[in-house]
């Protein structure tokens, strides 16, 4: 407990350096301008601003990060609201209600709750991973490389399978992201695999290349391929902007609750933020007032689902600080900005490079204070960046986008490669596969490979160690039951439906 | 999240759906074929083919996964596409790596980018967007390469600067 505050308190010091508080600032003001363009998540602003923190030290370029993705969170809730195209799902409760207030003239209020719960959220949240944390490293200090091979299982099969729409589709795209991992020199006896004799494969796939290309190149493939179906509409912002004592009443509560959603679901090692953006969201319908507003522009039903939001993205932090799980496809982003620099998050950085941690956790909390301030005066401006057309808005999007990989590799092998993952990123969305498992899979298959060709070493090739750990053999137990639930439970449904 | 109704509506094959099984297919043996080549040096445990073996495996299950799927009609409903805008904006790929590869520059390379995509996107003016575009990409080569060190590509149009 001790131990949390005087870490904390040694991570503020870090964090507010001037040169850190500028890094933050830079950080937070380009995750909010980039978040805000229309059809662009917090994943693939993240993505994009990869190449920008190139040439800073992984101190500050860390905490710029956090501000990105922050920022990147707060944006898009402000799209949601105003033009009613939520970059992500997660997003997509929000725009159901703040949408229709914006169009009733309350867009305001609906900007406000917004801002203010993703901070009450985003702050309670950053308290929780910073107590969490060190509780969590204490406990993963213990795993043996069988254990990480068996949580690497869990979040597979949680990220693919048990909460999308098909888990066949959600399994696809894992395997997609696994197979793209094994491309390059297999780092135990430096054979080559999946180079096909091309010299660039042999350093495997790059990730933000795989990311960029899927978010930026795939969306706007997508996007133009279906421009003759829907006009996208801004909501002018009507009105005074802040909220009346009754939106207090009734925004305060919803935060809270949303809180209580989004850190727990977010911190398990389960991913996305839908779940508990949904489950607010239903929640703030069955409790309110005022049931006749919902569907018509209802205040909880923006402030509830935006605080779970923010919640689950700090939440998610939990496992990509401690164990270096990514659980969505924004950690995977953040974890690819961390081995940029060569760093793996987990227990180790906690214990050398503490100040690298803490500094992070803390500039969490700066970045919040600067994005209300940010975002509530300055949302005149962000609205303006609504405005850009189309064309130029996608055009400029591609350019920035392929900037990024010139910039780090210009070859005509590497530029290929995007285009062809846009082409890939396209089909999927339009054929309905989910994108985070194969940005996961490219980033965990070939650790979670690893950690099993260790583990068996180690036990000279018996895989019984799998099961003799109970921390191992409990794990698999949860994948196993994570991955066959959806199945039976469809099953289930069939019989149901076949009954009547 | 059960899929409709079955009894209802008699459903049709989904020629598409099959296409992507097999492109599964293909892959799965794609990965066994390569997997071939590699020697088996670990003492224990596995060696670097175990891995493809099994990521093989889980392929061609999905890609037979797929299948079912596809010929159940159990994919969701797709809205019309136009190809149009597609393809132009992989013509304007197309051009960016042509030109960095032939070293023609960075700004001759993402304008040419920014010019098709604006014109996938229902622009017609040509001309003033090719003037925004060298503008626009001479700023951001001006601002990374000279700014913030990072080394964009070279052409005709970066020497003169």
């Amino acid at each position: 407990m001790m131990d949390t505050f005087a870490a904390l308190a040694h991570g503020m010091a870090v964090a507010v350096q001037p040169m850190n508080l500028l890094y933050a600032l830079i950080g937070v003001f380009l995750g909010t301008a980039v978040g805000v363009l229309p059809g662009i998540g917090p994943a693939l602003t993240v993505a994009l601003l990869l190449p920008v923190t190139y040439k800073l030290d992984p101190g500050g370029s860390l905490i710029m990060f956090a501000g990105i993705y922050y920022g990147g969170m707060y944006g898009g809730s402000t799209t949601a609201i105003l033009i009613n195209t939520p970059g992500e799902s997660a997003s997509m409760a929000t725009a159901l209600e703040g949408n229709k207030m914006a169009k009733a003239g309350r867009g305001g209020p609906a900007l406000a709750t917004s801002a203010i719960g993703s901070f009450v959220a985003g702050t309670i949240a950053t308290i929780g991973l910073a107590f969490l944390a060190p509780w969590l490293v204490d406990f993963a200090v213990r795993f043996g490389p069988e254990d990480y091979f068996a949580l690497m299982c869990v979040a597979f099969v949680t990220v693919s399978a048990t909460f999308g729409d098909s888990p066949i589709r959600g399994l696809t795209s894992l395997f997609i992201g696994l197979t793209l991992g094994l491309v390059g020199i297999d780092k135990l006896t430096g054979q080559a695999r999946l180079a096909f004799g091309v010299p660039e494969l042999l350093d495997g796939v790059e990730v933000t290349t795989l990311a960029v290309g899927l978010f930026a190149v795939g969306e706007a493939l997508y996007v133009a391929s279906r421009r003759h179906h829907t006009e996208e509409k801004l909501e002018p912002v009507r009105g005074s902007l802040w909220m009346t004592k009754q939106d207090w009443k009734r925004s305060w509560k919803p935060w809270l609750r949303g809180t209580m959603f989004g850190f727990p679901i977010g911190a398990l090692p389960a991913g996305g933020a839908e779940i508990p953006t949904f489950l607010s969201y239903s929640t703030e319908k069955r409790l309110t007032k005022h049931p006749e507003e919902f569907g018509k522009g209802a205040i909880e039903g923006v402030a509830g689902p935006e605080a779970a939001n923010n919640a689950s993205a700090a939440g998610t932090l939990v496992p990509l600080l401690t164990l270096g799980l990514p659980t969505s496809a924004t950690a995977a982003m953040m974890l690819a900005g961390f081995q940029q620099y060569g760093l793996n998050p987990g227990p180790l950085l906690f214990a050398e490079r503490p100040d690298l941690v803490w500094g992070l956790i803390a500039s969490l909390f700066i970045a919040n204070c600067m994005l209300l301030v940010l975002n509530l005066p300055l949302v005149g401006l962000w609205v303006r960046l609504l405005a850009i057309p189309q064309p130029w808005l996608y055009a400029g999007i591609l350019v920035f986008a392929t900037m990024g990989t010139i910039a780090a590799k210009p070859s005509v092998v590497e530029l290929s490669m995007l285009a062809g993952f846009g082409v890939l990123g396209f089909l999927m969305r339009r054929f309905d596969f989910p994108i985070a498992p194969v940005v996961v899979g490219l980033i965990l298959g070939p650790i979670a490979e690893s950690q099993l060709r260790r583990a068996l070493a180690i036990s000279l090739g018996d895989p019984v160690t799998l099961l003799q750990s109970p921390i191992s053999a409990t794990l698999l137990g949860i994948a196993l039951v994570a991955l066959l639930a959806p199945f039976v439970l469809k099953g289930m449904g069939r019989f149901k439906a076949n009954e009547d | 999240m059960t899929s409709g109704d079955p009894v209802q509506t008699p459903r049709r094959v989904d020629r598409a759906g099959i296409v992507i099984a097999a492109l599964l297919a293909v892959l799965a043996a794609v990965l066994l074929w390569d997997a071939r080549g590699l020697q088996t040096t670990a003492m224990y445990g596995m060696g670097p083919e175990a891995m493809p073996v099994v990521v093989a495996t889980g392929v061609a299950l999905l890609a037979i996964g797929n299948f079912i799927d596809a010929l159940r009609g159990n994919l969701p409903a797709r809205e019309s596409a136009d190809p149009v805008p597609v393809v132009l904006i992989l013509v304007g790929l197309t051009l960016l790596i042509a030109i960095v590869g032939f070293g023609g520059g960075f700004i001759l390379a993402t304008s040419a980018l920014f010019v098709t995509t604006s014109a996938a996107f229902g622009r017609r003016a040509v001309v003033v967007d090719s003037i925004i575009a060298v503008v626009m990409s001479t700023l951001i080569y001006l601002v990374f390469d000279r700014l913030l060190t990072l080394s964009l590509p070279a052409g005709p149009l970066e020497r003169l600067l």
